[in-house]
């Protein structure tokens, strides 16, 4: 092999399109990594959406025949996995892609290949879940044609019956009811195994944003002048790093319970199905987490940009978010007070919830601090970000009431618990999402989004919103269960029920002003300039559309907040008076940031990151037919493919001679961080 | 002071219901409401509820108060000037945190209290146990001998000690209007305090997801006074006696015996009686269905979900022998493919086991 090790360009050339599918294909540039997970995430969103409306109709009239039992169950479980695994997430990271090297003051995340990776593992990983409405079996006991019986099967009422063969174990999959014995057919595998391969698409990239924070920030760019959407991704990471084993070691638990007849929490085999709960909710508390601090960090730029002040109580701020994720590994038996658990447990647990209503607070007081005496404009980002403080207050108080543990046994596996969470993960997390896109859009064009269709958008969807999950909290406490295919007319819950499906509808009319408005405003938009919002933190010095290459020159960080200082002085008042030539500033960053004076070396595409992830779904689609010659046949192709694409990555050469080039202009990095040079070895 | 602050508790929990919602609500017309209890550990549920809705109430006003101020006064406006760049205030920092603290700590105590005081059964509870199959719940009264499902008779004013676990799945047993949610664990023994202060019918449901059917999976509480309690006991406690030939009944009784009935529904008959029918004791006991013996004391059926609303109990027994997988999905009960004639007689039989 010694001529390999000699000349590896004739044997691995790296591509080279700049332009057309491959070039998206083979791309290790972040921004295009983060277009696409964001791409990804809104499309799974409007499937989301849509199986939320099917469990509306349903819903809207008691006794309803719209859905059959099987169809409804799978539904609210894909619609959980989707908006958690294939929505909220890859939407956070397409953010943190996108915004976290601009921010630093980076060209590029440390390792842009790893960074490709995570991309396409998670976009594999949401192909092969969605693949079990194709290839998946759900079978029940006696399910719909009898003994064994598939859920798809005829004999139902609904058209849409067909929607049963999916995953139908609630996103939470429960055992033993997920488990082997009750739920048969190869639904649930596909659930388990499609969250097992999303999971570590985000392990990938927790390790990778970790070490870009650490290791790539720009020059003078201290820790605590980080801009807090760059602090909330990095707590993020480590709220991934840490709880993702937990539901790995529990999903492989699973599948070995279902493929391999392991019965870890099958009791008829001594195993205990509450250490599933335990497992799962180690993971699934930090993992609300993971869905909402990023958004946190969004509204925590936003904010003080349209307050045109800097964030009240920076440092409180940030160390509220890292408090909020260490103390969410402590809470999840909450999840789990009707379980039986001892009192003492009962009463440590719903302590310890309590407790993560201080940091919260102190953020919301924060937020508001930001705006108390600010100059607030209403842009379309600032009535989300607003939006989200508001809302994300009903949601942390209904928290707070679930930490009454009595109370909780009352509440829990109610509707109350939907509507605590969906103004958690809607009007908080969705809010925050929305904003950030409304705010960062001319990043990705150059343009700006029509401010009139957005604040149509903002209404629609806040009203729709309030509609649909606000009487929520009445219904369950008027005794509606969760997860309940139908309801008794006897039970009063019809009319409330019926305007929560118009509040469903309201939610999806706005959700099509948005699309709308972004289709139009990418096309015909405003033009946006370097600086539209007049901006605070230095994503905003490098020129929109982002350049491949970002900054020409890494910009020297001084302070927080450093693209306002270099625009504006303060007065004796302490009042913010723009530097008399604040415009030929801006406009001298532009043309700086615009015309590199020295080629600029950019890490190369590399088909291996993409290779390597399409190994891994093979693997686990042979894994769910493994009794099957041709399914371990598959195994192995999966793991020779994975193989060679591991071989391949680390033979590759650098560059290629045909490349960016790599004359680079490392000047904005510190001597202690790899170099340009050091960021292809992703 | 006790009788103080229950009814300031009180006051506000109506408050509040009228509050939350300005059309008449009650038991009558929503009766799994948590705002209804009546018994003392919903109460004690209840009286924990409103005291903490309204602080989060308090605080809810505030703070979306603080922001709708804020933004009306800090608009940018025609002639606003730009803002001064405050970067924080410790001392606010500290005063919101530690009040916020306060307030926690306050609801903490009465908390932990009614955790400690709620979980653990009374010494002189009678013990009624409970077992979950997917889906219907089951009673077994151990020291009266009785088996009986759908329904949980209790004696009013006395604590019952359910001992909870599970067949198959995991479940959760609510009665909102007696106590919070307990699962129903297989292989585990779960508690659950429950008492009525007065006679009356409560409904209940399955609150854990437990497969197919669990909307479906209901269940309704009666507490009788002392006198009719016993009474129900004394009747459950009967063996089922063995109808006349030739009459319906009979005839009913020949269906349960050969179409299938007897591989899952138990009966207790009178021993020795004429036609020397032996009780029926199923094999599997984890896989079972609701025992017949005294099927017609019970006014639910099928989970708890028949009869309907509007619907007569014959109608909703036609219905259900008729097709059961089309009204409860995955229904362990089969579609016997019973004729009309079939279903006429064995609704006779059914109902004549008081």
């Amino acid at each position: 092999m010694t001529a390999t090790a000699e000349r590896p360009t004739t044997i691995f050339r790296r591509p080279s399109a700049t332009t057309g599918i491959w070039s998206w294909i083979t791309t290790v540039d972040h921004k295009r990594i983060g277009i696409m997970y964001g791409y990804a995430a809104f499309a799974f969103f409007i499937i989301g959406g849509v199986e939320a409306l099917l469990l509306r109709v349903q819903l809207a009239t008691a006794n309803s025949e719209f859905l059959t039992a099987g169809a409804y169950n799978a539904l609210f479980t894909m619609h959980g996995t989707t908006m958690i695994f294939l929505f909220v997430m890859p939407a956070s990271a397409a953010f943190m892609n996108y915004l976290l090297p601009l921010m630093i003051g980076a060209r590029d995340v440390a390792f842009p290949r790893l960074n490709a990776l995570s991309w396409w593992i998670f976009f594999f990983g949401g192909i092969f879940l969605y693949s079990t409405f194709i290839f998946g079996t759900a079978l029940a006991p006696m399910g719909a044609d009898g003994i064994g019986g598939n859920l798809a099967a005829g004999g139902g009422p609904g058209a849409l019956n067909f929607l049963a063969d999916a995953p139908n174990g609630g996103w939470f999959g429960y055992q033993p009811n997920a488990g082997p014995l009750y739920s048969m057919g190869t639904a649930l595998d596909y659930w388990a195994l499609g969250l097992q391969i999303l999971g570590l698409a985000s392990l990938v990239s927790s390790v990778n944003f970790l070490v870009t924070v650490f290791n790539m920030r720009a020059k003078g760019l201290r820790l605590l002048r980080m801009p807090v959407f760059a602090w909330m991704s990095t707590v993020v990471a480590f709220l991934l790093l840490f709880s993702l084993p937990i539901i790995a070691v529990a999903l492989f638990m699973v599948t070995f319970d279902r493929q391999f007849g392991s019965l870890f929490f099958a009791p008829v085999g001594g195993g205990d199905p509450i250490l599933w709960q335990h497992l799962f909710w180690l993971f699934g508390h930090p993992e609300v987490y993971i869905l909402i601090l990023p958004a946190m960090g969004m509204v925590s730029e936003i904010l003080p940009t349209f307050s045109r002040k800097p964030l009240f109580g920076y440092s409180a701020v940030v160390f509220a978010g890292a408090a909020i994720a260490f103390l969410g590994f402590g809470v999840w038996a909450h999840h789990m007070f009707a379980s039986g658990i001892t009192p003492v447990a009962q009463a440590a647990f719903g302590l310890s919830t309590m407790t993560i209503a201080i940091p919260t607070g102190i953020k919301i007081f924060n937020w508001i601090g930001t705006m108390w005496q600010g100059r607030i404009r209403l842009t379309t980002p600032m009535l989300f970000a607003i939006g989200f403080v508001a809302m994300f207050t009903i949601g942390g108080l209904s928290g707070v009431t679930h930490s009454v543990v009595p109370s909780d046994w009352q509440q829990t596996d109610t509707y109350y618990i939907v509507a605590h969470f969906h103004y958690v993960l809607f009007g908080g997390a969705i809010f925050g999402l929305f904003g950030g896109l409304y705010y960062w859009f001319p990043k990705l064009t150059g343009r700006v989004m029509s401010d009139r269709l957005g604040k149509v958008h903002f209404w629609l969807m806040f009203i729709g919103f309030n509609l649909t999950f606000g009487p929520m909290h009445w219904l369950g406490l008027q005794g509606m269960v969760r997860r309940t295919w139908k309801y008794a007319p006897e039970t009063g819950l019809q009319p409330w029920n019926t305007a929560v499906t118009v509040g469903a509808f309201i939610i999806a009319t706005s959700i099509a002003v948005f699309m709308f408005n972004w289709w139009n405003s990418k096309r015909r938009g405003e033009a946006s300039g370097l600086d539209p919002w007049d901006a605070r933190t230095i994503e905003w010095m490098s020129p929109n559309p982002t350049p491949e290459y970002n900054f020409a020159v890494p910009p020297v960080v001084t302070s927080l907040d450093h693209f306002w200082h270099l625009k504006y002085d303060q007065d004796d008042e302490g009042r913010a008076v723009r530097k008399p030539d604040g415009d030929e500033i801006v406009a001298a960053i532009e043309h700086q940031q615009l015309n590199p004076t020295s080629p600029i070396h950019l890490p190369n595409p590399s088909y291996f990151p993409v290779m390597f992830a399409l190994g891994i779904p093979i693997i686990f689609y042979g894994i769910i037919y493994h009794q099957n010659l041709w399914a371990k046949a598959m195994i192995l192709v999966g793991a020779v493919i994975a193989l060679v694409a591991v071989i391949g990555w680390a033979m590759e050469p650098l560059e290629e001679p045909h490349g960016h080039g790599h004359a680079g202009d490392d000047s904005g990095y510190s001597g202690s961080r790899p170099g340009a040079e050091g960021m292809s070895d992703g | 002071m006790r009788s103080v602050r229950h009814r300031v508790a009180r006051i506000t929990g109506i408050a509040g219901v009228m509050l939350l919602l300005a059309a008449c609500a009650g038991a009558d017309k929503e009766p799994l409401t948590t705002f209804d209890p009546k018994g003392p550990f919903s109460e004690r549920i209840n009286n924990l509820f409103w005291p903490v809705f309204w602080i989060a109430v308090g605080v809810f006003v505030l703070v979306e108060a603080a922001i709708l101020v804020t933004v009306f006064l800090y608009r940018d406006r025609k002639g606003s000037r730009e803002a001064k760049q405050i970067h924080g205030s410790p001392k606010l920092e500290v005063v919101w945190t530690v009040i916020p603290a306060l307030i926690l700590a306050g609801i903490a105590v009465p908390t932990t209290a009614a955790v400690f005081d709620l979980t653990t059964c009374g010494a002189d509870a009678m013990e009624i146990d409970v077992l979950g199959h997917q889906w219907w719940f089951e009673f077994q009264y151990p020291e009266e001998g009785i088996d009986t499902a759908n329904v949980m008779v209790i004696p009013a004013g006395k604590e019952v000690c359910a001992q909870m676990t599970s067949a198959d799945v995991i479940h959760n047993f609510w009665v909102p209007a007696l106590n919070g949610k307990r699962y129903l664990i297989p292989g585990q023994t779960t508690e659950l305090r429950i008492e009525a202060d007065a006679p009356g019918e409560f409904w209940g449901h399955c609150a854990e997801f437990c497969g197919l059917s669990h909307s479906l999976m209901r269940v309704r509480v009666q507490a009788l006074s002392q006198s009719d309690y016993d009474a129900w006991v004394a009747n459950q406690q009967q063996e089922a006696a063995v109808p006349a030939e030739g009459t319906p009944e009979w005839d009913g009784l020949q269906v349960y015996l050969t179409k299938g009935c007897t591989q899952c529904h138990m009966m207790d008959f009178q021993d020795g009686n004429s036609a020397g029918i032996a009780d029926n004791v199923v094999q599997a006991p984890a896989f079972h269905g609701p025992p017949l013996t005294h099927f017609a004391s019970r006014n639910v059926f099928a989970g708890a979900t028949l009869p309907g609303e509007g619907q007569t109990r014959e109608d909703a027994l036609r219905q259900w022998l008729s097709d059961p997988p089309n009204t409860k999905p995955g229904s362990f009960m089969p579609n016997l493919a019973l004729t009309e004639q079939e279903i006429d007689v064995l609704t006779a039989w059914l109902d004549s086991n008081k």
